[in-house]
C-alpha cells in the first residue's frame, strides 16, 4: 500500500489512519500496531493528514537529507586532514572508496573508471540509507519503490544512453547473440529485449523489497513480545534479525552497485 | 446481500492468493541456496579460485532472489493494495 510515495498522498487526503481500510483486519490479532504502519510518508510539520506536496517536507525526504549529509560529513570532515597516516574517520572513508574503486575495475574495466564518481554516490547514498533506516524510530527511505525506482531509472538511463553513444548502432548487438544458432536468434532477441526492459523493475524491486521485508519482520517479531510467554524469544528472534539486517543493508547496496557495474560493461562492451 | 457474499469470496481469493505468492520466495530460498552451496562446492576444490569469485556469486543471488522479492511483491500488492 505504501510502496510509492506518490500512493502515500493519495492516502494523505483521507488521513493517515485510514490507510489501510481496505486491508486486513488486524485489530483482534492482538496487534497494537500495523507493520506496514512504519513505510507511512507523513509530512513532519502540520497535521498528519495534511496533503503532501512535492515540496512538503516529509519524513522519507528528511532521511534522505540525513544519509546525504552523512555522507558528506564522513568524506568532507574527514577526508580534510589529509594525513599521511590516516585518522579513524579518513581510513574508513579511504577503506570505502578502495572497495568501490576496486569493485568498478574489476567488473567493468579500466575504461569504465570515469564512472566511477556516479557509481561511489550511488553505493554511499544507499549504504547510508539503509544504515540509519536501522536505527529505531528512524524512516527507511529505500523500502519506497519510488526512491529505488528513480535510482534504477537513473542507471538504466545512463547505461543505455552511453551504450548508444559509445557504439552506435552496434549497441544494438548486445541483443543479437551472435554464437547462438541461426534459427534460434529471433528468439534469443526477443528474450533479451525483455530481460532488458525487466533490468531496471527487477533493480529497484530487488533493493525496495529487500529492506521492506526486513523491516516489516522485525515489527512482526516486536509484536509478539508483548505477549508475556513468548516475550523472551521474541526478544532474542529480533536481535538475530536485526544482526541479519545490518549485514542486508550492507549487501543490498553492494548488490545494487555491481549490477550497476555489470549492467555498465555491458553497454561498454557490449560484444555476446 | 449476494454483494457481500461477492465481496467475502473476493477477499478470500486475495488471501489465498498472497499465500500461494508466499510459495514463491520459498522456492527462491531453493534458487538461493543452491547457487550459495554450489559456489561452496566449487571454492572448497580450488580455494585459491574463490576470492575472484564472490563478484560473481553476489550477483548469483541477486538474480535468484530478484524472482523471489517479485512473488514477495505480488504478496504484499494481495493483501495491502488490490
Amino acid at each position: 500500500m505504501e510502496t510509492g510515495i506518490e500512493m502515500a498522498e493519495e492516502v494523505h487526503t483521507e488521513g493517515a489512519l485510514d490507510a489501510h481500510a481496505g486491508g486486513p483486519d488486524h485489530g483482534e490479532s492482538g496487534l497494537s500496531f500495523h507493520p506496514m504502519d512504519q513505510f507511512i510518508v507523513r509530512p513532519i510539520f502540520g497535521e498528519n493528514g495534511d496533503p503532501v506536496h512535492w515540496y512538503t517536507v516529509t519524513n522519507a525526504t528528511v532521511w534522505m537529507a540525513v544519509a546525504v549529509l552523512c555522507v558528506l560529513g564522513l568524506f568532507v570532515l574527514g577526508t580534510r586532514g589529509r594525513a599521511i597516516v590516516p585518522g579513524r574517520i579518513q581510513s574508513v572513508a579511504e577503506l570505502a572508496y578502495g572497495f568501490v574503486y576496486k569493485m568498478v575495475e574489476d567488473v567493468t574495466g579500466r575504461d569504465a573508471v570515469k564512472f566511477f564518481p556516479y557509481i561511489f554516490t550511488l553505493f554511499l547514498f544507499i549504504l547510508f540509507a539503509n544504515m540509519l533506516a536501522l536505527i529505531p524510530m528512524s524512516f527507511s527511505t529505500t523500502s519506497h519503490i519510488a526512491v529505488t525506482a528513480v535510482l534504477a531509472l537513473a542507471v538504466f538511463l545512463t547505461v543505455t544512453i552511453v551504450g548508444f553513444v559509445k557504439n552506435g548502432a552496434a549497441f544494438l548487438g548486445l541483443f543479437w547473440v551472435s554464437s547462438a544458432p541461426l534459427l534460434l536468434r529471433p528468439v534469443l532477441a526477443v528474450i533479451e529485449l525483455v530481460s532488458y526492459f525487466v533490468r531496471p523493475v527487477s533493480h529497484s524491486i530487488r533493493l525496495a523489497g529487500n529492506i521492506l521485508a526486513g523491516h516489516a519482520v522485525l515489527k512482526v517479531f516486536a509484536a509478539f513480545a508483548a505477549v508475556t510467554v513468548i516475550a523472551p524469544v521474541s526478544v532474542v528472534a529480533i536481535s538475530a534479525i536485526y544482526a541479519l539486517e545490518v549485514l542486508v543493508a550492507f549487501i543490498q547496496a553492494y548488490v545494487f552497485t555491481i549490477l550497476t557495474c555489470v549492467y555498465l560493461k555491458d553497454a561498454l562492451h557490449p560484444s555476446h | 446481500m449476494e454483494n457481500e457474499a461477492a465481496l467475502a469470496i473476493g477477499q478470500m481469493g486475495q488471501y489465498l492468493g498472497a499465500g500461494l505468492g508466499a510459495i514463491g520466495s520459498g522456492l527462491a530460498a531453493i534458487g538461493v541456496g543452491n547457487v550459495a552451496g554450489n559456489f561452496l562446492s566449487g571454492a572448497l576444490r580450488n580455494p585459491s579460485a574463490a576470492n575472484a569469485q564472490t563478484a560473481t556469486l553476489f550477483i548469483g543471488i541477486a538474480f535468484a532472489e530478484a524472482l523471489g522479492i517479485f512473488s514477495f511483491l505480488v504478496s504484499l500488492l494481495l493483501m495491502f493494495a488490490v
